[in-house]
Protein backbone atom coordinates (compact mmCIF):
# COMPACT_ATOMS: atom_id res chain seq x y z
CA UNK A 1 0.00 0.00 0.00
CA UNK A 2 1.46 3.30 -1.13
CA UNK A 3 0.27 6.78 -0.18
CA UNK A 4 -2.90 5.38 1.38
CA UNK A 5 -4.07 3.58 -1.76
CA UNK A 6 -4.22 -0.19 -2.02
CA UNK A 7 -4.27 -2.20 -5.21
CA UNK A 8 -8.02 -2.77 -5.04
CA UNK A 9 -8.69 0.95 -4.95
CA UNK A 10 -6.26 1.56 -7.81
CA UNK A 11 -7.94 -1.22 -9.80
CA UNK A 12 -11.32 0.42 -9.29
CA UNK A 13 -10.02 3.76 -10.53
CA UNK A 14 -8.31 2.32 -13.60
CA UNK A 15 -11.28 0.11 -14.44
CA UNK A 16 -13.63 3.05 -14.08
CA UNK A 17 -11.45 5.10 -16.43
CA UNK A 18 -11.12 2.26 -18.92
CA UNK A 19 -14.21 3.21 -20.90
CA UNK A 20 -14.70 6.20 -23.21
CA UNK A 21 -18.29 6.75 -22.15
CA UNK A 22 -17.36 6.89 -18.46
CA UNK A 23 -14.52 9.29 -19.22
CA UNK A 24 -16.94 11.54 -21.09
CA UNK A 25 -19.40 11.43 -18.20
CA UNK A 26 -16.55 12.61 -15.92
CA UNK A 27 -15.60 15.36 -18.41
CA UNK A 28 -19.15 16.66 -18.41
CA UNK A 29 -19.52 16.44 -14.63
CA UNK A 30 -16.24 18.35 -14.25
CA UNK A 31 -17.61 21.09 -16.52
CA UNK A 32 -21.03 21.18 -14.90
CA UNK A 33 -21.07 19.76 -11.35
CA UNK A 34 -24.23 18.55 -9.65
CA UNK A 35 -26.24 16.76 -12.36
CA UNK A 36 -29.17 14.38 -11.97
CA UNK A 37 -29.34 11.08 -13.86
CA UNK A 38 -31.86 12.69 -16.22
CA UNK A 39 -29.51 15.58 -16.97
CA UNK A 40 -26.54 13.26 -17.57
CA UNK A 41 -28.65 11.23 -20.01
CA UNK A 42 -29.82 14.38 -21.80
CA UNK A 43 -26.33 15.79 -22.19
CA UNK A 44 -24.92 12.41 -23.26
CA UNK A 45 -27.49 12.35 -26.03
CA UNK A 46 -26.86 15.99 -26.97
CA UNK A 47 -23.09 15.66 -27.13
CA UNK A 48 -22.52 12.10 -28.30
CA UNK A 49 -25.53 11.99 -30.60
CA UNK A 50 -26.55 8.54 -29.44
CA UNK A 51 -29.17 7.61 -26.98
CA UNK A 52 -28.19 5.29 -24.14
CA UNK A 53 -30.69 3.82 -21.75
CA UNK A 54 -30.95 5.31 -18.28
CA UNK A 55 -30.10 1.89 -16.93
CA UNK A 56 -26.81 1.80 -18.85
CA UNK A 57 -25.80 5.26 -17.68
CA UNK A 58 -26.88 4.40 -14.16
CA UNK A 59 -24.57 1.36 -14.20
CA UNK A 60 -21.66 3.49 -15.43
CA UNK A 61 -22.34 5.98 -12.64
CA UNK A 62 -22.33 3.16 -10.05
CA UNK A 63 -18.89 2.11 -11.22
CA UNK A 64 -17.57 5.68 -11.09
CA UNK A 65 -19.08 6.09 -7.64
CA UNK A 66 -17.42 2.88 -6.39
CA UNK A 67 -14.07 4.21 -7.60
CA UNK A 68 -14.73 7.44 -5.69
CA UNK A 69 -14.61 9.47 -8.91
CA UNK A 70 -18.25 10.50 -8.55
CA UNK A 71 -19.73 11.82 -5.33
CA UNK A 72 -23.45 12.18 -4.82
CA UNK A 73 -25.55 14.57 -2.77
CA UNK A 74 -29.24 15.36 -2.53
CA UNK A 75 -30.69 18.59 -3.84
CA UNK A 76 -34.19 18.55 -2.44
CA UNK A 77 -35.36 15.07 -3.37
CA UNK A 78 -33.15 14.72 -6.44
CA UNK A 79 -29.84 12.85 -6.37
CA UNK A 80 -27.03 14.91 -7.89
CA UNK A 81 -23.67 13.66 -9.17
CA UNK A 82 -20.35 15.51 -9.02
CA UNK A 83 -16.83 14.65 -10.21
CA UNK A 84 -14.22 14.18 -7.47
CA UNK A 85 -10.62 14.16 -8.68
CA UNK A 86 -9.14 12.96 -5.35
CA UNK A 87 -8.77 9.34 -6.58
CA UNK A 88 -6.83 10.66 -9.61
CA UNK A 89 -4.40 12.49 -7.34
CA UNK A 90 -3.97 9.35 -5.25
CA UNK A 91 -3.43 7.22 -8.35
CA UNK A 92 -0.85 9.71 -9.59
CA UNK A 93 0.95 9.72 -6.26
CA UNK A 94 0.82 5.94 -5.91
CA UNK A 95 1.76 4.89 -9.42
CA UNK A 96 2.00 7.38 -12.29
CA UNK A 97 4.49 9.77 -10.74
CA UNK A 98 6.94 7.00 -9.92
CA UNK A 99 7.40 6.29 -13.62
CA UNK A 100 6.96 9.80 -14.91
CA UNK A 101 9.83 11.03 -12.72
CA UNK A 102 12.16 8.33 -14.03
CA UNK A 103 11.28 9.04 -17.64
CA UNK A 104 11.25 12.81 -17.42
CA UNK A 105 15.00 13.16 -17.98
CA UNK A 106 14.88 11.80 -21.52
CA UNK B 1 -58.99 9.27 -32.33
CA UNK B 2 -57.48 12.31 -30.65
CA UNK B 3 -55.62 13.00 -27.42
CA UNK B 4 -57.78 15.45 -25.47
CA UNK B 5 -56.51 15.13 -21.91
CA UNK B 6 -53.32 14.04 -20.17
CA UNK B 7 -52.78 14.03 -16.44
CA UNK B 8 -50.19 15.05 -13.91
CA UNK B 9 -50.48 13.54 -10.43
CA UNK B 10 -50.58 16.36 -7.88
CA UNK B 11 -50.28 16.15 -4.08
CA UNK B 12 -52.93 18.84 -3.55
CA UNK B 13 -55.40 20.02 -6.19
CA UNK B 14 -55.97 23.50 -4.72
CA UNK B 15 -52.24 24.14 -4.46
CA UNK B 16 -51.73 22.75 -7.96
CA UNK B 17 -54.44 25.02 -9.33
CA UNK B 18 -52.62 28.06 -7.91
CA UNK B 19 -49.29 26.98 -9.29
CA UNK B 20 -50.48 25.96 -12.75
CA UNK B 21 -52.59 29.09 -13.26
CA UNK B 22 -50.81 31.86 -11.31
CA UNK B 23 -47.20 30.84 -11.96
CA UNK B 24 -47.37 28.93 -15.24
CA UNK B 25 -50.22 31.02 -16.66
CA UNK B 26 -52.57 28.23 -17.77
CA UNK B 27 -56.35 28.75 -17.61
CA UNK B 28 -59.02 26.50 -16.09
CA UNK B 29 -61.02 24.53 -18.64
CA UNK B 30 -63.09 22.29 -16.37
CA UNK B 31 -63.58 22.33 -12.62
CA UNK B 32 -66.21 19.75 -11.71
CA UNK B 33 -66.74 18.56 -8.12
CA UNK B 34 -66.38 14.78 -7.82
CA UNK B 35 -66.76 13.72 -4.22
CA UNK B 36 -63.62 14.48 -2.24
CA UNK B 37 -61.82 15.68 -5.37
CA UNK B 38 -62.46 17.61 -8.57
CA UNK B 39 -62.22 16.95 -12.28
CA UNK B 40 -59.84 19.82 -12.74
CA UNK B 41 -58.25 20.55 -16.09
CA UNK B 42 -56.21 23.47 -17.42
CA UNK B 43 -55.24 24.55 -20.93
CA UNK B 44 -52.69 26.90 -22.39
CA UNK B 45 -53.85 30.45 -23.16
CA UNK B 46 -52.04 30.02 -26.47
CA UNK B 47 -54.18 26.97 -27.33
CA UNK B 48 -57.45 27.06 -25.37
CA UNK B 49 -58.91 24.33 -27.60
CA UNK B 50 -55.78 22.22 -27.32
CA UNK B 51 -55.01 19.20 -25.15
CA UNK B 52 -56.12 19.60 -21.55
CA UNK B 53 -53.94 18.84 -18.56
CA UNK B 54 -55.77 17.07 -15.76
CA UNK B 55 -54.53 17.97 -12.27
CA UNK B 56 -55.20 14.53 -10.86
CA UNK B 57 -54.99 13.74 -7.13
CA UNK B 58 -52.07 11.40 -6.36
CA UNK B 59 -54.32 9.34 -4.16
CA UNK B 60 -53.51 5.84 -5.40
CA UNK B 61 -50.95 4.09 -3.14
CA UNK B 62 -48.64 3.57 -6.13
CA UNK B 63 -48.59 7.28 -7.00
CA UNK B 64 -46.26 8.33 -4.16
CA UNK B 65 -43.46 5.80 -4.79
CA UNK B 66 -43.76 6.35 -8.56
CA UNK B 67 -43.44 10.13 -8.26
CA UNK B 68 -40.58 9.89 -5.75
CA UNK B 69 -38.60 7.53 -7.97
CA UNK B 70 -38.90 9.94 -10.90
CA UNK B 71 -37.87 12.95 -8.80
CA UNK B 72 -34.88 11.05 -7.33
CA UNK B 73 -33.48 10.57 -10.81
CA UNK B 74 -34.48 14.08 -11.92
CA UNK B 75 -36.98 12.80 -14.48
CA UNK B 76 -39.84 15.16 -15.47
CA UNK B 77 -43.45 13.98 -15.26
CA UNK B 78 -44.59 16.17 -18.16
CA UNK B 79 -43.08 18.49 -20.72
CA UNK B 80 -44.30 21.88 -21.99
CA UNK B 81 -43.16 23.63 -25.16
CA UNK B 82 -42.12 27.30 -25.12
CA UNK B 83 -41.01 29.68 -27.86
CA UNK B 84 -38.28 31.39 -25.83
CA UNK B 85 -36.78 29.24 -23.08
CA UNK B 86 -34.52 31.91 -21.58
CA UNK B 87 -37.39 34.37 -21.33
CA UNK B 88 -39.69 31.81 -19.71
CA UNK B 89 -36.91 30.70 -17.35
CA UNK B 90 -36.36 34.30 -16.19
CA UNK B 91 -40.08 34.96 -15.83
CA UNK B 92 -40.67 31.85 -13.71
CA UNK B 93 -37.55 32.39 -11.63
CA UNK B 94 -38.78 35.88 -10.78
CA UNK B 95 -41.99 34.25 -9.55
CA UNK B 96 -39.99 32.05 -7.20
CA UNK B 97 -40.18 28.82 -9.22
CA UNK B 98 -37.29 26.49 -8.38
CA UNK B 99 -35.35 25.04 -11.28
CA UNK B 100 -33.44 21.78 -10.94
CA UNK B 101 -31.93 22.15 -14.42
CA UNK B 102 -31.21 25.62 -15.83
CA UNK B 103 -31.55 26.07 -19.60
CA UNK B 104 -29.17 23.69 -21.41
CA UNK B 105 -28.64 22.24 -24.88
CA UNK B 106 -30.04 18.75 -25.42
CA UNK B 107 -29.46 17.98 -29.08
CA UNK B 108 -32.34 19.21 -31.22
CA UNK B 109 -33.89 21.09 -28.31
CA UNK B 110 -32.98 23.35 -25.41
CA UNK B 111 -34.50 22.40 -22.10
CA UNK B 112 -34.88 23.28 -18.44
CA UNK B 113 -36.56 21.51 -15.51
CA UNK B 114 -38.43 22.96 -12.54
CA UNK B 115 -40.33 21.75 -9.45
CA UNK B 116 -44.13 22.15 -9.58
CA UNK B 117 -44.35 22.10 -5.71
CA UNK B 118 -46.91 19.28 -6.03
CA UNK B 119 -44.44 16.41 -6.20
CA UNK B 120 -43.37 16.63 -9.85
CA UNK B 121 -40.58 17.89 -12.01
CA UNK B 122 -41.69 19.65 -15.18
CA UNK B 123 -39.65 20.04 -18.33
CA UNK B 124 -39.69 23.10 -20.56
CA UNK B 125 -38.55 22.60 -24.12
CA UNK B 126 -37.67 25.02 -26.90
CA UNK B 127 -37.26 23.54 -30.37
CA UNK B 128 -34.07 24.72 -32.00
CA UNK B 129 -34.20 25.48 -35.72
CA UNK B 130 -31.79 23.74 -38.00
CA UNK B 131 -30.59 21.06 -35.60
Amino acid sequence: MLFGVDDDQLDNVFKALGDPLRRRILDRLAKRPGQSLFEICASSFAEDGRSLSRQTISQHLDMLERAGLVQTHWSGRTKMHTFDNAPLRKAAAAWFNKHLKKGSAT
Amino acid sequence: MRIYVMSVLVDDQAKALDFYTEKLGFIVKHDIPMGAHRWLTVVSKEAPEGTELLLEPSEHPAAGPFKSALVNDGIPAVSFKVDDLNKEFERLRQLGVEFTVEPMDAGTVRMAVFDDTCGNLIQLVEMVEGR
